[in-house]
């Protein structure tokens, strides 16, 4: 589904990734970790084309990312994404949030965005909370509709960057148990986090990055039981610590 | 010390100073902020653009207008728009280009200069995972400029825009060295004529007074009601 092969970008000098390769097959979870600024979050956005970059290939579903042909905003919208700061358009209701691109990318009826966008809502358990605006929920509950809102688009894969690193604790469960139960029914998914319960649970890679570099890729039990690089294991022990 | 001054000659000007005068300021202001708003907008989109040229044009048009005095532009537009028309249209001789005509369009070129701005830096303050929460979803770049970031700037620049406007309200007064009837025109005219300078000037003083607070009294309180929840 998501294949890429030796990718490197550089922010002026500064190589940011370098030769990354990794792949995500349908209906894998992948979990992208590592310390902060070792280019996870640059990575997962070069999948979707946000960030472009200067050397190797990106392919979703068949499709080169980097290719000047490429349609992005069509890819894009197959492509659902969800942001550590949830990113919900603040002007608009909950239900405009979930309906607006379905309308103006898919062309979609108003009244087929409507039900799709109650359905979501009902899925991710914020059913009554359409006419809502983005400031009046919490921070887990924007994050939840901001899930709904990539999934409105039907997907064929989603792409997590940290989403729940800016949330307070009591609410990271409550967006988890959707990511979780994403998983589970299936959705082809690549999450950057720190959350390593949620990689224990239902991730079947890790994918281990440290200085743009890709140091460990392997299974969710081998990553956890005997990570080979010494970078691994030690971020391993400070973040397992707690 | 008001013993000798006539204030009766309000009263009688009155119809003369609102149905003629005012009419034609509300007009002016009304009509040059809405071309200035939409040109400006586009103005502001060409500075933020990647395209080199287009923003070196932009930032050069907005830097021109802000440098020359509005009374200088209403003069020369006043006196050069018959001929450029001349020149568009291919015409024998210069085109007949009312005052009222002429100040819309200095107006809405010289506004457009400071709404130009006004909304640069509203689109700036727009964060950028907003637009890339847009472009994730799969908007093109028009959608994601007209429905996710071109909304929230207006809010955001609602009372900066509304501030402007009641500046351009008392700026449109500048149409004088036209000898334009608008509202100070036509107290001008009625305080010549009839010898009542300072009760004229007074008056009109006093109503661009009550009419440019109650409006900013008014933006005040549109600020509260658009404000986004965040």
């Amino acid at each position: 589904m998501i294949v890429i092969s030796e990718v490197s970008k550089w922010y002026g000098t500064a190589q940011v990734l370098k030769r990354c390769s990794t792949s995500v097959d349908k209906g894998e979870v992948v979990v992208v970790c590592g310390p902060s600024g070792s280019g996870k979050s640059t990575l997962l956005k070069c999948v979707n084309g946000l960030e472009p970059f200067e050397q190797g290939r990106i392919v979703v579903d068949g499709v080169a990312v980097g290719d000047p042909a490429t349609n992005l905003p069509r890819l894009r919208a197959r492509i659902g994404m969800v942001f550590q700061h949830f990113e919900l358009f603040p002007h608009l209701t909950v239900m405009r949030n979930l309906s607006l691109a379905q309308i103006k990318v898919l062309g979609r009826s108003e009244q087929e965005a409507v039900d799709k966008g109650t359905r979501l809502l009902d899925r991710v358990g914020l059913s009554g909370y359409a006419h809502k605006y983005p400031g009046e929920l919490s921070g887990g509950q924007q994050q939840r509709v901001a899930i709904a809102r990539a999934l409105a688009m039907d997907p064929v894969a989603m792409l997590f960057d940290e989403p729940t690193s800016a949330l307070d604790p009591e609410m990271i469960k409550e967006v988890l148990d959707v990511m979780v139960a994403l998983a589970k029914d299936g959705m082809t998914m690549m999450v950057v986090t720190h959350e390593m319960g949620f990689a224990r649970q239902v991730a079947n890679r890790v994918v281990f990055m440290d200085k743009g570099e890709i140091v460990e890729d392997a299974a969710t039990a081998d990553f956890f039981g005997k990570p080979h690089s010494e970078r691994a294991q030690m971020f391993l022990s400070k973040i397992l610590q707690h | 010390m008001f013993g000798n001054f006539d204030f009766d000659v309000i009263a009688r000007s009155l119809p003369y100073l609102f149905y003629d005068g005012m009419t034609f300021t509300l007009t002016l202001t009304a009509l040059a902020t809405m071309g200035g708003l939409a040109f400006g907008t586009l103005l502001a989109l060409a500075r933020l653009s990647s395209v080199a040229p287009l923003s070196a044009l932009a930032a050069a048009y907005v830097n021109l207008m802000r440098s020359v005095p509005l009374v200088l532009m209403i003069f020369w537009f006043y006196f050069l728009v018959p001929y450029i028309g001349q020149w568009l249209t291919g015409a024998g001789q210069p085109i007949r280009v009312g005052a009222f005509a002429s100040s819309l369009v200095t107006f809405t070129l010289f506004e457009a200069a400071y709404f130009c701005e006004i909304m640069r830096a509203g689109i700036q303050s727009i964060p950028r995972g907003q637009v890339a929460a847009a472009l994730a979803l799969g908007m093109t770049y028009p959608t994601t400029m007209a429905y996710i970031v071109l909304p929230q700037a207006f809010r955001n620049m609602i009372p900066v825009l509304l501030t402007q406007t009641i500046i351009l309200f008392q700026d449109t007064s500048l149409v004088y060295v036209l000898s334009v009837t608008d509202f100070l025109g036509a107290a001008s005219k009625v305080a010549q004529r009839d010898g009542r300078l300072v009760e004229m000037y007074l008056f009109a003083a006093v109503i661009y007074f009550i009419i440019s607070l109650a409006a900013s009294r008014g933006v005040r309180i549109i600020q509260r009601r658009t404000a986004i929840v965040r």
